[in-house]
């Protein structure tokens, strides 16, 4: 049996890890053959992106080899898919090579794409790259006072940084003794601050003590760099002297010139992770349609459930586990304190007031994530 | 009645229903119609009072054992 896993980052990774454990002695014995293609031959921490805009991380650390992580057993190619013929079982790389398999995982991710909103890119900074977390550094450096704007546009990846980063930004200015300077204005397109309801119930008083004003149902429609103005679908705007954006995001390009789904984003079954409509094509993380954050955390457990099922088929002939959408994510709210939200299909979040301990976890976990990676932890 | 997209955001905590709708309208063509099932009864009154802000036609809004359903159509 081929298994061809495609997509290299966070969930590919685990999940390739995760069934070459589980799957050694098919391996070793030939009956299973695991291959990964991926456009990288570096596997990027993606959460540390924020830290690095904030100069709390640099680029080195930021980065692993990708093939340092991988187990044997896994033969891991850097050539992407290009074309992908499901109904031939096959996909057909860069190189000009076609891969069958019995088994496909779709684990591609997702891409910010500012350009969606006319004047955004030019005119807004962003930690979603490592190009732009550097740029919006010096950014931060060089600004010495006046409105700081943050506008979120929809869908995006990492629910928690847009409070991430307005509180970790208040902070920032505090250090640097020059928070009296800077207003901080925080925008976001739903109802409330966040969309977990329990986390905005705690969040918005926090704003409030903090001095940090907001406006939701704030869905941003372009941005006049001359005027230094974001204006937003509802009609309203907010002038800024600095406009950082989370934007929104697409799948990766392959799979919307492949017409696997709208924006990138393929049908999947939320239980059984399938392809709607196909029974031997998976997907896990950013690129399902599944109504879910797009988090490393929601992927991980992803991967885990498929990982046990991809290998309950081999050795059983048949999955053993629906996925229960379970999602842990941390919140940082500043520069030593910490919650996390845990919730899953039908568990809602309860997150609870802030400590260090659970920065400081988090800033383990910064680490720790090569451990994930690997499948260990 | 043209043919309606189902967002099934049941037991959707985040994105949530009204961010998950707001994504897929993006990439939807204006005439298109969608129905956005919920668990969470805020979408009741979220997401109305979102479309309307906006300018998108709400069509209905029912409750049918838990769940809502909330059918509009994309206007611009």
């Amino acid at each position: 049996m081929k298994i061809l896993i495609v997509g290299g980052g966070m969930g590919g990774t685990i999940l390739a890890n995760n069934l070459a454990r589980r799957l050694a002695p098919e391996l070793r014995a030939g009956k299973v053959q695991l291959a990964m293609l991926s456009a990288s031959d570096k596997h990027m921490y993606q959460p540390g992106l924020l830290y690095l805009a904030l100069g709390r991380m640099t680029p080195d650390e930021l980065y692993r080899d990708q093939a340092s992580l991988l187990e044997p057993g896994i033969d891991f190619q850097v050539d992407p898919v290009e074309t992908f013929e499901l109904d031939q079982n096959r996909v057909k790389t860069k190189s000009g090579k076609t891969h069958g398999y019995d088994i496909l995982v779709v684990a591609t991710g997702s891409r910010p794409v500012p350009e969606m909103i006319p004047g955004l890119a030019e005119n807004a900074e962003t930690f979603y790259t490592e190009a732009t977390a550097l740029k919006m550094f010096k950014r931060l450096q060089a600004f010495q006072g006046g409105r700081v704007v943050i506008a979120v546009g929809v869908p995006h990846k990492c629910p928690m940084a847009p409070l991430e980063i307005i509180f970790m930004l208040h902070d920032y200015f505090k250090d640097r003794g020059i928070r009296d300077k800077v207003q901080l204005h925080y925008t976001y397109p739903v109802g409330r601050v966040h969309t977990l309801e329990n986390v905005a119930k705690w969040a918005a008083p926090e704003m409030d003590r903090l001095g940090i004003t907001y406006e939701t149902l704030f869905n941003m429609k372009q941005v006049d760099g001359a005027n230094k103005v974001v204006k937003s679908e509802e009609g309203s705007e907010a002038k800024y002297d600095l406009l950082i954006t989370i934007p929104a995001h697409k799948g990766m390009e392959v799979i919307e010139t492949n017409k696997l789904g709208a924006g990138g984003f393929i049908p999947t079954n939320k239980t059984q992770l399938t392809m709607e409509g196909r029974k031997n094509v998976y997907v896990i993380g950013d690129t399902t349609n599944i109504p879910i954050s797009k988090a490393g955390s929601t992927v991980h457990y992803q991967a885990e459930t498929l990982g046990e099922n991809i290998a309950a088929i081999v050795k059983l002939g048949a999955p053993v586990r629906e996925h229960d959408g379970k999602v842990f994510c941390f919140i940082e709210v500043g520069k030593d304190r910490a919650t996390y939200a845990q919730f899953n299909y039908t568990t809602p979040p309860d997150p609870k007031p802030p400590t260090k301990a659970v920065h400081w976890f988090k800033m383990a976990y910064n680490k720790l994530y090569w451990t994930t990676a690997r499948g260990l932890l | 009645m043209s043919e309606r997209t189902i967002i099934d955001a049941r037991g959707s905590f985040c994105p949530g229903p009204l961010m998950e709708l707001i994504a897929r309208l993006k990439f939807a063509q204006v005439g298109e119609e969608f129905e956005v099932l919920s668990t969470d009864k805020g979408s009741a009154s979220d997401i109305p009072e979102w479309l309307n802000k906006v300018g998108h036609q709400l069509i209905d809004t029912r409750e049918e054992g838990g769940v809502w359903h909330i059918a509009l159509k994309k206007m611009k």
